[in-house]
Formats: structure tokens, sequence, C-alpha cells
């Protein structure tokens, strides 16, 4: 390779590098920032916000969903599998909002540590399956717990 | 270059060679319609009709046929169009700044479509058009990039300079392409994680997925063909005032 052009591919990967690392240093740093959402741990931790709206993800525990005054206000429970944080929200939930299912709901902790919800949204996983295999699965993990 | 076989090294620089290019593209044209042809017949029919409904998301999750191919194409076209740009500043190859630039547009075409797409299926199934979180937000700086590049591109009169700004540009946004692919696995964020591209099996099932890698590969094939249209006017454009495009230009006449 003449030296000219090899100057100019050591420039080249030295240039990479080096945005490389400064990328890096400033997803760092903001990292906290980059999270689209607080855990439910976080919450019970208490290092959400407590007076601003804020993001939580979790899971819907099953059997957690319950509509206390027969209108639109729903209550149901989010885990991320170690802590539980109870979630209030007046409105109309998405379509893929469902027991055992992922979302993501805005709003702010109530004195009572509530988290009062203005908006819910559901978080899709990245399993596709057609349904029959879906029933299968169940049918499976059923009778294994049979056994 | 001993590490290389002679056939390929006479390969490339036969390549490189802007009348040759010109000649064997035409030549392959017809054979890339006809396999991107059937491919999209296949992989379409296999998508919207074969395919069966998701257990949850029912018909909707059809888009990811268009979708997840684009999305995929986003990044694949800005990785080819930052390193052919790199080819080149260090060799001063002028078909490899052709390729460069004409790659722009159509990466932007695909990043707009991935963005559109998605949009339309986070309304109904998220519950939003649109979210800042972290995949979402660097897909659309990756549009940016695109459309700084052929912007600045644009911009400048001698193209010699405008594909060295370009090429630089080009590089230093490569950064953000590792950033798309991890985003979802570095950050809490609302778009699911990678169903097709992580490291144990795949979490799609068969029937699902094989029109999906047809149409990732339809996909590839629009690519090429779209590339070596806007790259044959390209590179007459740039060529104009040399003797094989006049000898070409006086044959044709005649």
């Amino acid at each position: 390779m003449k030296p000219a052009r090899k100057q100019r591919l050591i420039l080249i990967g030295l240039m990479v590098v080096g945005v490389s690392i400064a990328t890096g240093f400033a997803l760092k740093s903001f990292n906290d920032n980059l999270m689209y959402f607080f855990s439910t741990t976080d919450v019970v931790e208490g290092k959400a916000p407590k007076d601003s709206l804020f993001r939580l993800g979790g899971m819907v525990i099953k059997g957690s969903v319950e509509r206390p005054n027969d209108g639109l206000m729903v209550r149901f429970k989010l885990t991320d599998f170690s802590k539980d944080v109870t979630v209030e929200y007046t409105g109309i939930l998405p379509d893929l909002f469902r027991e055992g299912q992922g979302i993501v709901a805005n709003g702010k902790l109530n004195p009572q540590g509530v988290f009062i919800a203005e908006e819910v949204l559901a978080k899709h996983d990245e399993n596709y399956m057609p349904p029959e295999v879906k029933a299968s699965l169940k049918n499976q993990s059923e009778t294994g717990k049979g056994q | 270059m001993f590490l290389i076989p002679d056939i390929v090294v006479r390969f490339y620089h036969r390549m490189a060679s802007p009348p040759h290019y010109y000649a064997f593209t035409k030549q392959i044209m017809p054979w890339l319609v006809v396999i991107f042809v059937l491919l999209t017949g296949a992989g379409l029919y296999g998508g919207l009709y074969l395919a069966p409904a998701d257990y949850q998301q029912g018909d909707s999750y059809r888009i990811i046929y268009i979708h997840v191919p684009s999305a995929w194409m986003s990044l694949f076209i800005y990785m080819v169009m930052a390193i052919t740009g790199a080819i080149g500043l260090v060799w001063r190859i002028k078909l490899a700044e052709v390729i460069s630039i004409s790659s722009a547009p159509i990466g932007a075409s695909f990043t707009f479509i991935a963005l559109v797409t998605g949009s339309l299926w986070g309304k109904p199934m998220w519950g939003t058009w649109w979210v800042w979180d972290a995949r979402l937000t660097s897909e659309l700086i990756l549009l940016f990039l695109y459309l700084g590049v052929i912007g600045l591109y644009g911009a400048i009169d001698d193209k010699k300079i405008a594909s060295k700004s370009v090429a630089i540009l080009a590089i230093v946004g490569v950064v953000n392409i590792p950033i798309i692919h991890y985003s979802v696995e570095w950050w809490n964020t609302l778009h699911q994680g990678p169903t097709v591209t992580k490291m144990d099996k795949p979490s799609i099932h068969v029937s699902m997925l094989i029109p999906l890698l047809l149409m990732a590969l339809s996909f590839k094939f629009y690519y090429l063909i779209a590339l070596i249209q806007r790259s044959r006017v390209e590179l007459l454009n740039r060529e104009r005032n040399s003797q094989w495009v006049k000898t070409m230009l006086s044959e044709q006449q005649q």
C-alpha cells in the first residue's frame, strides 16, 4: 500500500475510534435520561421523582385488573418480578393491554404510593406465533405442571 | 495484496473502471429485475396470505413484512454508503464515490418507510404514534444523517470535494448504527427487542419467518436495482467530458 493511502486509512480509522469514544462517554453520562421508563423496583426504592410526571414500565400481574366503580377507572398492579406498584388509570386502554402483558404508563405517584396514570401504552414483546402454537404451548406447560 | 486471489483483484479492477461498470450493469439488469419480482411475489404471497395470524396482534402484525426489512435496509445501506465513501477517500476510486452518494436517497427512503410503518403499527398496538424512546429516536437521527448527506452533496458544486465531505459525514455517522441496533438492549424502550437477529433461535414461528426472510432478500435486490440505475446516471453526469461517454453517444446517434 502506498504511504499516502495508508496515512489516509489510518486517519479514517482514528476518526471512527475518536467519534465512538466521544459518543460512548456522552451516552454513558446521559444513561439515565435515555431510559424510557422507570421499573417498579425503582419506584418502591424511591428512585423515581416524587412530584413530577414520569413513566413506569412493568408487567400487569395476572388477576390484578379490577374496575372498582363500574366506570372507566381501572386499577391494576405492575411488577418487574421483584417489587409491585399499584396503578390507577381512567380512560381507554390500548389493544394489547392484557394481564401478563408488559405496559408503560405515564403519570405521577400520589401520597399513598399509588401511581396515577394519565396515559397507558402497551409494550409488545418480540414473540410472533400463530394462535394454535400458543394454545399448544399453553397445554404443554399446563400438563407439565400437573405431573 | 498477496492474500487476495488474482481473479478477485482483476475483477475488482475491471469493475472499478467506469465504462466497464456501465456496460456490465446494463447486462445484468434484466436478471436482477426478474429475481426481484419473483422474490417479492413469493414474499408477499407468503406473508399476506399463507402466514397465519399472530396470537396477540391478529393480522396487524403483517406490517413486519415491510417494516422490518426496511429497517434492516436502512442500516445496511448506511454501512454500504460509509464503507464505499471511505474507499473513495483512501483509494480515490471514482466509482466508489458514485456508489456512496447514489445509496443515500435509497437509504433515506427505507428509513422513512420504516418510521412511517412503525408509527402506523404503533397507534393501535402501543396506543401512540410516536414516543421518544432510544430506538425510535436513533432511527430518526439516521434519517437526518441521510438527509444531511444528500443536502451536503447537493450544496457543493465541485463533485470531487462534495464526495470527500459527504464521505467524512457518513463515516462520522457510522457511530449511530450500533446504537440503533443495540438500543433495545442497552436501555428500557417501548420498542420490543430483536426477534430474528438474536443469538439463540428466533422468537418467531417458522411459517412467519420464511416470508420475512424472502422480503428481506427482495428488498436487497430492490436496493441493487435502484442503486445501479442511480449510479449509472450519476456516472454519466460526472464523466460527461470523458472519451468513453463521447464514443458511446456518437455510436448511439449513428
